[in-house]
């Protein structure tokens, strides 16, 4: 099995010893991990299907032929949430980008700046979202200002866009700071501008240093989206289900949403794993 | 042609700098001829580090007069980024862009700065690597590079633009011993090509060989200044003997 080393190596009898222990080692972890899995599950599984309530809860959550029907409104719904999602994401990234940079810009001139970025994230770090989109989302279109569209979606999506960019900006502000400063006087000593070093030399770094965090708050952002629902005009999949569940006070469209929102959230979940760990071996660097 | 700053390339006259109450230059008087590589020594904190970025306006100067290419360039209206762009500053600790390719690194400057075509600028940049011995590490990053080489890739990334003055604080102080070598011989190249230098360092068997002058600094102020043969080998200043015999022991 094992191929000779170039050296003409062949492990000692002590070593082979060794790699049999790890071997009986591993096989005995992984039957215990799968049979203590399949305890708690089948323990778990147990008490709730002979629970006195299962007949009922089973027939108005878990009713497959209610799922079966209502699961295509409920899907045009999820695509809804999608949209929002990617608008909303590229919108935050811009706004969230913009407060960081005038946050960490230093000097007396750029102190109005400052006072602005930071007002701004402490009013909607400190707004619950639900407040925020009840808020924009009847008092926006309300307002009939002159150019600005009057729909549920638009202020729907500005909300989740004024939100999320106050938690993002300090996801940034903190990527910003984390580049060294010697990096900085680098980019400088070259001739750059201010600038021009904020753009080729510290943005770049402090993006990869913070992607992990923002797929984290992108996996957030793609729920957070259904929270829209609540202006009853945009017909996203939380809507969908609520329109389906009034028909016949049957609850089973909840459960489909919440499993197409884990199926729309697990890989991008598993993404951002991935992605920190690739991160982990690349993000240091520049350091004195 | 009679212009007496045409062979003149920086001229520092009563230079002071202190942050806060640390006075670390008092009245620094300094001036580097065109092709001329001046070494300055000194203790530890002594702020040789500190006059370069002065020199190349990374500090602002609280008081003194610094002429480069006969422009006062301490004159606030002067645009320190263009001042910058005609010198090439190498740190002790390379601070290479970690993001960029080591042709990136070289020329970023070239494309943003000076404004050169993509491809020239590769052009440029690659001949520049040629130089420095790395033209096959182009495209390799520069954390996978020894520390001799990333000290290279710096050098290249600060000459590229052809400056009129090349500063180099301590360029061989972070390197392990036996990657020194490769460092102080691509300086001594330079200086044979007539790239005019000022550089701090602490080997002095590489300042006495390299340096037409070697100054001093001690107490703010360029103590005692010469060729290496008055200053290292003959140094007039009780201080500069006891700075010489400390680094010696
Ligand atoms: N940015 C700074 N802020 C405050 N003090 C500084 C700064 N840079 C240097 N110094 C101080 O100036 C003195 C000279 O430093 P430096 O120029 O690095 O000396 P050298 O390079 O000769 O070792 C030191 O006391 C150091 O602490
Ligand atoms: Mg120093």
């Amino acid at each position: 099995m094992r191929s000779t080393a170039v050296d003409g190596w062949q492990p000692s009898a002590i070593q082979l010893e060794r790699e049999s222990w790890r071997r009986r080692q591993a096989t005995r972890s992984t039957a215990i991990a799968a049979a203590s899995t399949l305890l708690v599950f089948g323990v778990v599984g147990a008490l709730v299907v002979t629970s006195p309530g299962w007949e009922r809860v089973h027939e108005t959550y878990f009713n497959w032929d209610k799922a079966v029907d209502s699961f295509p409104a409920v899907a045009a719904g999820l695509w809804v949430n999608v949209k929002i999602m990617a608008i909303s994401a590229v919108a935050i990234v811009i706004v969230s980008l913009t407060i960081a940079v005038m946050r960490t810009t230093r000097g007396p001139l750029a102190f109005p700046l400052r006072l602005l970025g930071t007002v701004y994230v402490d009013v909607f770090r400190g707004l619950p979202l639900l407040l925020v989109i009840f808020l924009l989302g009847f008092g926006g279109p309300a307002l009939d200002l002159t150019g600005m569209p009057r729909s549920a979606l638009f202020w729907g999506c500005a909300s989740l866009v004024l939100s999320y960019s106050a938690y993002v900006a300090e996801v940034f502000r903190a990527g910003i700071e984390s580049v060294h400063q010697s990096q900085r006087l680098a980019g400088r000593a070259l001739g750059l501008t201010y600038a021009q070093t904020l753009r080729h030399v510290v943005l770049p770094q402090a993006w990869r240093r913070v992607l992990p965090a923002l797929m984290n708050d992108l996996v957030s952002l793609q729920k957070d989206s259904g929270l829209i629902a609540v202006l009853g005009t945009v017909i996203d999949a939380i809507r969908a289900a609520q329109i389906e569940t009034a028909r016949d006070f049957n609850y089973t469209p909840y459960v489909v949403a919440g499993f197409l929102f884990i199926c729309l959230t697990v890989p991008m979940a598993r993404l951002t794993d991935w992605f920190a760990r690739k991160q982990g071996f690349h993000a240091a660097g520049g350091m004195l | 042609m009679s212009d007496p700053t045409a062979n003149t390339v920086l001229e520092m006259s009563g230079v002071r700098k202190a942050f806060g109450s640390n006075v670390v230059l008092s009245g620094v008087d300094l001036t580097v001829g065109r092709g001329e590589c001046v070494v300055l020594i000194g203790a530890s904190g002594s702020g040789k580090s500190t006059l370069l970025r002065c020199a190349n306006l990374l500090e602002t100067v609280d008081d003194g007069v610094i002429t480069f290419e006969g422009e006062d360039i301490t004159d606030p209206r002067v645009d320190g980024d263009r001042v910058r762009s005609r010198m090439g500053l190498v740190f002790q600790a390379y601070n290479l862009f970690p993001h960029l390719s080591v042709l990136g690194n070289v020329t970023l400057a070239l494309r943003k700065v000076q404004g050169v075509a993509p491809a020239e600028a590769e052009s440029r940049g690659l001949a520049m690597l040629d130089r420095v011995g790395l033209a096959e590490k182009a495209r390799a990053r520069p954390d996978d590079l020894s520390g001799g080489q990333q000290q290279r890739v710096a050098i290249a990334r600060a000459l590229v633009a052809n400056p009129q003055l090349m500063l180099l604080d301590e360029v061989t102080s972070a390197l392990d011993p036996e990657l020194v070598g490769e460092v102080l011989d691509l300086l001594s190249d330079l200086k044979g090509e007539g790239v005019t230098m000022v550089l701090n360092t602490h080997e002095m068997g590489f300042a006495r060989d390299v340096a037409d002058t070697v100054c001093f600094l001690h107490d703010g102020v360029v103590h005692e200044t010469g060729t290496p043969a008055q200053v290292i080998d003959a140094p007039q200043q009780e201080r500069t003997r006891a700075f010489l015999s400390r680094i010696r022991a």
